[in-house]
């Protein structure tokens, strides 16, 4: 039983003509973990982007803070260049499973898409300029600037995000994409705020449980961070962990009930609100370390990690599973045009193979190929049949020769391409009827 | 093509936009990485054999610039050779995903691990501070060489691929692509060309890190001499595998290259392409025998001569390799505008517009022919033409028949139904003989309003009802 939700003006595409170089459900299985590792590596250079901007502004009343914010600046440089790297494979997967949805919804916000080339190097570069000015640009108005680098670089960044969720989030609806005029419109389409606040919460509270167990770990070099405690570091980002990801059981709940139907099974509802559930175990589990004594705090660390990329992985299927939901009907129909078209093209080349191999060309025929440029009786592009006739009366040879390799003439006329790729014995047909057309009446 | 399509009006389907940013990505990839590396690798073992702390530290800061460098501008770019293709082309994107995903997936793994190692390389640089340690990271730094080279080697293979089908058509089979003539040749030219930029490269950045006098030009004149000899060697090799390349092109290529002349550019490109080749290497050579001899007279701006001969000599011979793949996206398969070689008769018969999906009428009459024939225009001509801008098809009427003159209707019907013949990088018209009028009709009310065309990015599409007919009736036709 299938309900299509597809209504009238929802375009039918047809599908490329080759097989998937996979079977679909690897495929599938391939997007969701390759997209997850790489919304990680996003969600740390976000996120970090975001505790930087504010440690540092924090740093200027204690310095201790200063000097967290330059290693966590430390992390997102890296962090960042693993994101883009491990950007591709999810990219080469959904092209994969969802040609035809997906580069439909990369032209139809395509400056916001092609943007997305100069946007990330420059948010890159600005990242590293942060970075390596930061113990020479200590004072006074340079630390202004300083500081203004790294805002602008976390604006970039908190922007970029947004130009492919906004992609996602249309390919999902393609009996929308008639109302689309360009990036910011399709912005009004599906639930795209909701998501993108769930994903920035995302964001800032896997960075916090990364950055716990980054300085955490016993083996993290914190001489330059030494007005912290091991342990005190624990604290801060356990606690953004723990705040923001509260946060997320109304986020979460926002973009749930925000879905348009399109995609809403009882499935998604069974994995997402176990996901949830996970993620509230989780939450316990980091408020119980929080009241941790100094010595203890971080014993759970490991299990908190375990239980989070469960939730994230629910989180993952939770979205797959909508995709599929919602596109099942487009996908369906895209395949069924497809095989009308290829079975239509598969007759038609069939009834032409069967016909008789089509005569010679005749030299009318042929003649199509100088038609644009010769007429009989006017110049068109090049001087008309009567004139040809005169210049070559009796030898069709010189015709052909000049039409293998013309040669240039007439200075107020462009030059003759060459037709040697007809070969001399056609040209030589063309050539005598020509001087049959071009005779003097 | 059966996606709506990106179109920026006077920018001839954006191709140029591809070509900036892949030129970008070429000219950062073959010097700074692929050339780069093993030299800079080479410095930091031999500093380390000889305890020369100097060229230590040399190796290191010109490594920070190839390091900032390769991870915005040169990732990215990388990247934004898909991003931008699946705007344009995203038929040939697609289809090449499908058909070369092996190639592509071992391409995403060498490229994780020649993002991770030359991070590791860079960033755990000052903290190698033992012999042990030292010798660790040198390796790190062998194995990143070897993987941006490994990089390449799998681009140029997928290149190659679009530009000679080999047996794939008959087999599409993954390894026929990967075997094809042109692929050693290719990789030959591009690794010492590479190594031969990579080295002039170095010598250049070198001249910022050894100021100070006498150490500095000392460690200079260290550098200059290796590197002149990797220049010598790389620039002989250089020579050779770009000649045998451009000897395997096959017939049709050089056929089609050999009508190609007769464009405009082309005909610059391709005569200035031999000499090009010879004054490129000339001015490498006589650096390196510079380097050789008075290293410690070559100012900073000499260097710059070769440099930006080879950046024109590589801009060359990609605008010559994307040039000779015309009219073919895949050879032989598929169309630079998204049509099938086996569709084209079938399209040809039944019209183009009956079976694409974002057109606004699918049957052309007399009252909506303009309408149709814009649509026309966008699907089989938007993806090499403008309308009235860069390559626009009424600059390229007006040379043929005149811009001040009336252009005669049946002249350019019959010009676009030979088009292929007429010129040979451009593929057939793949409509039938109204859809062929309605072009016609638009491009003369085109000339008269010279309205602009917007793209699907801005104006959105028109997705017209599809024919209910079924297909059997074509049989009984
Ligand atoms: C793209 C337009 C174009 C096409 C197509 C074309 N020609 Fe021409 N032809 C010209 C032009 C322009 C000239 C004048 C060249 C000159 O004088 O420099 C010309 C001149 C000629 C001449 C006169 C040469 C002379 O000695 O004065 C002959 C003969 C000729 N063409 C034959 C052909 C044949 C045969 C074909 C078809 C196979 C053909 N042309 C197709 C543009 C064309
Ligand atoms: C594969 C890309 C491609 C496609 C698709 C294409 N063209 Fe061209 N066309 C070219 C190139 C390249 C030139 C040569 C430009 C030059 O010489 O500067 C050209 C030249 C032309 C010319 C001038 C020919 C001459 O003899 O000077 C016309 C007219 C033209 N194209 C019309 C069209 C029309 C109409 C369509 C669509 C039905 C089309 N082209 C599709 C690439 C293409």
């Amino acid at each position: 039983m299938k309900t299509f939700f597809l209504l009238a003006n929802t375009p039918i595409p047809r599908d490329l003509p080759l097989p998937l170089p996979l079977p679909a459900w690897v495929l599938t299985i391939c997007l969701v973990i390759f997209f997850l590792v790489h919304i990680l590596f996003v969600n740390l250079m976000v996120g970090g982007t975001i505790l930087v901007v504010i440690t540092e502004w924090l740093g200027r009343q204690n310095k201790r803070w200063d000097h967290l914010s330059l290693a966590i600046a430390k992390t997102v440089t890296v962090n960042k260049s693993l994101a883009v790297v491990m950007g591709i494979g999810p990219l080469l997967c959904i092209n994969l499973l969802y040609t035809l949805q997906w580069y439909s919804a990369n032209a139809l916000t395509g400056h916001a898409w092609l943007m997305i080339v100069p946007l990330v190097i420059v948010a890159f570069l600005l990242t590293y300029l942060h970075k390596y000015t930061w113990e020479t640009w200590t004072t006074g108005r340079k630390k202004t600037l300083h500081q203004a680098i790294s805002v602008l670089a976390m604006l970039l960044l908190l922007f970029i995000p947004l130009i492919f969720l906004s992609n996602i989030n249309l390919m999902l609806f393609p009996s929308e994409w008639d109302k689309v005029r360009g990036f910011f419109s399709s912005l009004k389409i599906g639930n795209v705020l909701p998501r993108y606040l769930h994903f920035l919460a995302a964001s800032i509270a896997m960075t916090g449980l990364f950055l716990a167990g980054w300085f955490g770990r016993a083996s993290s070099d914190l001489s330059h961070l030494s007005d912290f405690t091991r342990p005190e570091l624990r604290r801060i980002f356990y606690k953004i962990t723990a705040y923001v990801t509260l946060l997320q059981f109304v986020f979460g709940p926002l973009l749930l009930f925000t879905l348009p139907a399109a995609g809403i099974t009882p499935k998604l509802y069974v994995i997402i609100f176990s996901g949830a559930a996970i993620g509230l175990i989780t939450l316990m589990l980091i408020f119980r370390e929080l009241r941790r004594d100094d010595s203890r705090i971080g014993q759970s660390y490991p299990w908190i990690c375990i239980l989070f990329t469960f939730v994230v992985l629910g989180m993952g299927s939770g979205r797959h599973v909508y995709r599929q939901a919602a596109l099942a009907g487009h996908q369906a129909q895209i395949q069924e045009r497809t095989q009308e078209f290829a079975s239509a093209l598969a007759d038609f080349n069939h009834q032409l193979a069967g016909q008789p191999a089509a005569a010679e060309p005749d030299a009318s025929q042929l003649f199509i190929n100088c038609a644009a440029c010769h007429a009989p009786n006017t110049k068109l592009v090049g001087p008309p049949l009567t004139e040809i006739a005169q210049i070559y009366h009796g030898n069709p040879d010189g015709i052909v020769a000049w039409a293998m390799a013309p040669g240039k003439k007439r200075p107020e006329l462009p030059q003759m391409p060459p037709f040697a790729h007809l070969g001399e014995a056609n040209l030589r047909k063309i050539a005598e009827y020509m001087l049959e057309k071009g005779k003097a009446p | 093509m059966d996606f709506p399509s990106y179109y920026l009006d006077h920018l001839a389907g954006g191709r140029l936009i591809i070509g900036i940013i892949a030129s970008l990505h070429v000219l950062i990839n073959h010097p700074l990485a692929v050339g780069a590396y093993p030299i800079l690798t080479f410095m930091e073992w031999w500093a380390h054999k000889h305890g020369r702390k100097d060229v230590d530290e040399l190796a290191y800061k010109i490594t920070f610039v190839v390091f900032i460098v390769t991870t915005t501008v040169g990732a990215m770019t990388g990247v934004g050779i898909w991003l931008s293709t699946s705007l344009f082309a995203p038929f040939a994107i697609g289809s090449l995903l499908r058909v070369f995903f092996w190639g592509w997936f071992t391409e995403w793994l060498v490229f994780i691990s020649e993002v991770v190692l030359i991070m590791w390389w860079f960033l755990s640089w000052k903290k190698a501070d033992t012999a042990e340690k030292k010798r660790k990271h040198i390796k790190i730094g062998l194995a990143l060489s070897i993987m941006s080279w490994l990089t390449m080697a799998l681009i140029v293979a997928v290149l190659g691929f679009m530009m000679k089908p080999g047996e794939w058509n008959q087999t599409r089979a993954f390894w026929d692509a990967m075997t094809n003539p042109l692929y050693l040749p290719q990789l030959g030219f591009r690794t010492f060309f590479a190594l031969m930029t990579g080295a002039v490269f170095v010598w250049f950045a070198s001249f910022f890190f050894t100021r100070q006098k006498p150490q500095g030009s000392r460690l200079r004149k260290w550098l200059v001499y290796r590197l002149s000899h990797v220049v010598l060697v790389s620039l002989i090799l250089t020579l050779l595998f770009g000649n045998w390349y451009w000897h395997n092109i096959p017939e049709v290529m050089k056929a089609n290259s050999a009508v190609a002349l007769l464009s405009q550019q082309f005909m610059g490109w391709h005569s200035q392409f031999a000499s090009l080749l010879g004054w490129t290497l000339g001015t490498f050579l006589v650096i390196a025998i510079a380097g050789l001899s008075f290293s410690s007279l070559v100012p900073r701006w000499a260097l710059l001569i070769p440099s930006f001969m080879g950046i024109w000599l590589l801009g060359h011979f990609e605008r010559a390799r994307e040039f000779m793949r015309k009219p073919w996206v895949i050879g032989d398969y598929l169309y630079s505008n998204g049509v099938h070689k086996d569709e084209l008769a079938f399209l040809q018969s039944e019209g183009l517009l009956k079976y694409a999906t974002y057109v606004k009428h699918r049957e052309v009459t007399e009252t909506n022919k303009v309408e149709c024939g814009q649509d026309i225009f966008m699907l089989a001509c938007s993806r090499c033409h403008s309308t009235t801008g860069l390559n626009g098809v009424i600059e390229k009427f007006g040379l043929m028949y005149g811009s001040d003159k009336p252009w005669d209707d049946a002249g350019m019907l019959a010009f676009i139904k030979g088009m292929h013949q007429t010129r040979t990088f451009m593929p057939p018209f793949p409509g039938n003989e109204k859809e062929a009028k309605a072009l016609v009709a638009y491009i003369q009310h085109l000339r008269e309003t010279r309205e602009s065309l917007q793209g699907a990015q801005t104006i959105g599409i028109e997705a017209a009802p599809l024919a209910p007919e079924s297909p059997s009736n074509l049989t009984n036709r």
